[in-house]
């Protein structure tokens, strides 16, 4: 008999004042029994519609239905199948978009909750399971990987499973990606991405890390190197600034810098090497989930005061709803229809070596209203004249989007890129305009979402294997 | 992991080091830079390449001990090793066609300058080198500066060795005296390359400058090491990383460059003596 509760068991999570001023992870986690109970909401629909809302299309209701045995050795078997990182889908995917959203149960109360469901399976199998992954027969053909961040990782991993000899290429000094430098420890700990990057090598995958495709080698290289693929995962790594006066003050971060500051380089440790600014008074700016990232990582490492600076209202804030929930718990205060533009800074004129020469000194903001909506629907926000003021702050962070790296691109003949510099490729193979050579993730999308990049690697792997097999 | 090949002191507060890294060692090309983390722990700091041999696979670097990394650097030995080396990153200096140059290098920024000068050199190039330091103690590089010039002036501020002045004083001389370059070249501190690109302007010359400011990744992706250039009465910001590490000098911020690297002064002036207390208490 199926659980009736219109609602989902709720996530155990810290408390928000304490978790605040801590870098651990915010969620805690189903234990066994709330597993079980969260898997008896699930009604088993014949016709699957979570299925189809997955982008790597798990089999979910499967899955469920062994959490309701008990037998989560099996639950995560099933998703393995499809999913090479559910302990970080489980985590970062947007499943209220995505398979929760086409689920039954959600049309009278909350729907099953999915995503916590596969977070407890992996988290289970990678606690209690010691067994080591199979390492399938290779099939004497090798394939180069570039970016081990999610695209690259699933890319990879399916490869891998097929038998061709995979090495991903990552031009930082760890594995992972935005997984790594991006999202921060208390929304996906390192050491899940660790276990899940440890998982691939164990199945033969070589990573070698500190290779700059572009510059190290370029994909003709890889291609003399005797790789007959390629796949590109390179991320959507280039900041975009606002182009105000005042962004190059010192105290003044894009997200892609503070994070990467924080996660990768662990400034958010005692007696760090690589040095942040923190403390005082943060503005950042955007409304996605980065900003988000971004405005409760500077809380943690202890700033006073956090604003989130968005130029639209609540409706349009592009952010999952439980990291804006999770960041207002935690006292981020958010300066809506509010758009920067100035940065102001300390000049001393009278005193060229006055240390507080050149620190960000506030930002000045107008008010928006929101006008007629623009060709995507959304209401365009305008102006309103002379509501200028200026919010007190020292530090700004610019957390307004990414665009794809164009080392690849300005070095490898025959890639076709879009005007905003994202390579252009055939959706259903994720083929590029080059033979052999395929892309996915934020390098074609632009920013986009973790499931979404580890879709586009699940497809190419597919492509790549029926383009090697046919050349034979 | 990365091998020392070898190691040696220049002066007391340079050193330089030949590191096994042969992908590297095969692409580098005069002004480009790599990036090094000494540990597992340790922070990403940029330099750039002093030259390289193609044949043993190996990348010379030659650093100035001034922070808790290049200190932490300095303690490695021959045959040890480095966690992470990577590159070459950033554009190569444009030297194509040029026939006559002058090249300024200030302290430690001549590591730099010289590949350039060899590179000239080599394309027949006639080099006039202009190298300074604080005082003769510090002077590196001269015996290789000599064989890559057709000329070579070498100036102390302190008047210990060569000329006593800056790099400005000979160059204004030169100019005085109505000589002409196809390009001047300069690499060296902030302060000194905007002095330099001051005096060169009233010439015409074209004066292009190696910009070295604080980054993390190289490879585009924080936009910490963004500077302004003064475009045709446009701002235009520019990551030193990838459309670097050199640019027009008579369109670079230089103030607000100087500004920026400032940053994290405090920091790093405490974190330099944290780990010079400590290497000296492990020496004790």
């Amino acid at each position: 008999m199926a659980n009736m509760n219109p609602n989902k068991n709720p996530m155990p999570s810290q408390e928000p004042l304490v978790r605040a001023r801590n870098f651990d992870e915010v969620a805690l986690g189903y234990t066994e029994e709330m597993a079980i109970d969260e898997a008896m909401r699930c009604l088993s629909c014949k016709n699957m519609p979570c299925v189809s809302g997955c982008p790597v299309n798990i089999r979910i209701p499967e899955f469920i239905a062994k959490v309701r045995e008990g037998d989560f050795e099996g639950a995560y078997n099933i998703i393995n199948k499809t999913s090479s990182l559910p302990a970080v889908c489980g985590r970062v995917c947007p499943q209220e978009t995505q398979c929760e959203s086409k689920c039954v149960r959600g049309m009278k109360g909350e729907p099953v909750g999915i995503g916590r469901l596969e977070r407890f399976v992996a988290d289970w199998h990678n606690m209690h399971s010691n067994e080591v992954p199979e390492v399938a027969e290779h099939n004497g053909h090798s394939v180069a990987v570039v970016g081990s961040g999610p695209a690259g990782l699933t890319c990879a991993g399916d490869l891998a499973k097929k038998g061709y000899k995979v090495t991903v290429f990552e031009a930082l000094h760890t594995a992972g990606g935005v997984l790594v430098y991006g999202i921060p420890e208390f929304r996906l700990p390192k050491s899940i991405v660790k276990t899940e990057v440890e998982n691939l090598k164990a199945m033969g995958v070589d990573i070698e890390t500190n290779v700059v495709i572009g510059k190290t080698l370029t994909v003709d290289e890889l291609f003399e190197q005797g790789y007959e693929a390629v796949f590109i995962g390179s991320g959507a790594g280039l900041p975009n600034f606002m182009g105000i006066p005042g962004e190059s003050y010192k105290g003044v971060y894009s997200a892609n810098e503070f994070l990467t500051r924080s996660n990768l380089m662990k400034a958010y440790k005692d007696n760090p090497v690589t040095p942040i600014m923190k403390g005082g008074k943060v503005a950042v700016v955007g409304g996605g989930n980065v900003a988000m990232d971004a405005a409760r990582t500077a809380l943690r490492l202890g700033a006073e005061k956090v604003y989130i600076v968005y130029r639209r209202s609540m409706e349009e804030l592009p952010a999952r709803r439980e990291e804006v929930e999770h960041a207002m718990e935690e006292g981020i205060e958010f300066k809506l229809l509010n758009n920067p533009v100035e940065i102001l800074g300390y000049e001393n004129p009278e005193d060229k070596r006055d240390p507080k020469n050149g620190f960000v000194t506030g930002m000045k903001c107008v008010q928006m209203e929101l006008g007629e909506p623009d060709e995507r629907g959304r209401r365009r926000p305008v102006e309103i004249k002379g509501s200028e003021f200026v919010l007190d702050v020292d530090t700004v962070i610019i957390a307004i989007g990414t665009s794809p790296n164009p080392l690849i691109k300005s070095t490898t003949s025959g890639l076709e890129v879009n005007k905003r510099g994202c390579i252009i490729v055939e959706e259903d193979t994720c083929a590029t305009t080059r033979e052999g050579v395929y892309a996915g993730g934020d390098a074609v999308m632009g920013a986009a979402t973790v499931i979404s990049a580890m879709g586009a690697g699940k497809i190419a792997a597919k492509a790549i294997d029926e383009y090697i097999t046919d050349k034979k | 992991m990365y091998k020392i090949l070898t190691k040696k002191s220049l002066n007391q507060n340079v050193t330089m080091m030949e590191i096994e890294a042969p992908l590297i060692a095969k692409k580098a090309k005069a002004g480009q830079f790599i990036i090094l983390r000494v540990d597992d722990e340790g922070e990403r700091i940029p330099l750039t390449i002093a030259g390289y041999d193609r044949e043993a696979g190996s990348v010379k670097i030659i650093f100035q001990i001034v922070g808790a990394t290049t200190k932490l650097l300095d303690q490695k030995h021959e045959g040890e090793y480095i966690n992470d080396f990577v590159g070459p990153l950033g554009t190569a200096t444009k030297l194509d066609g040029l026939k006559k140059v002058c090249i300024v290098g200030g302290g430690v920024g001549c590591a730099i300058a010289l590949p350039i000068a060899q590179a000239l050199k080599e394309m027949g190039c006639d080099v006039t080198s202009v190298i300074g330091f604080r005082s003769k103690e510090l002077l590196i590089l001269e015996d290789e500066f000599k064989a890559a010039s057709n000329r070579l002036v070498v100036v102390t501020d302190d008047g210990s060795y060569g000329t006593k002045g800056n790099v400005c004083l000979p160059l204004n001389e030169m100019f005085a005296n109505g000589e002409k370059f196809d390009e001047v070249i300069t690499i060296g501190p902030l302060i000194m390359m905007k002095f330099v690109v001051e005096a060169v302007k009233p010439t015409g010359i074209p004066c292009t400058v190696s910009m070295n400011p604080v980054m993390i990744d190289g490879t585009g992706m924080c936009g910490g090491c963004r500077l302004t250039l003064n475009r045709n009465g446009e701002r235009i910001t520019k990551f030193a990383c990838v459309d670097g590490p050199d640019f027009n000098g008579y369109e670079v911020d230089f103030d607000e460059a100087m500004s920026r690297s400032t940053m994290y002064r405090d920091f790093e002036r405490h974190a330099y003596e944290k780990a010079c207390n400590l290497f000296s208490k492990q020496a004790n």
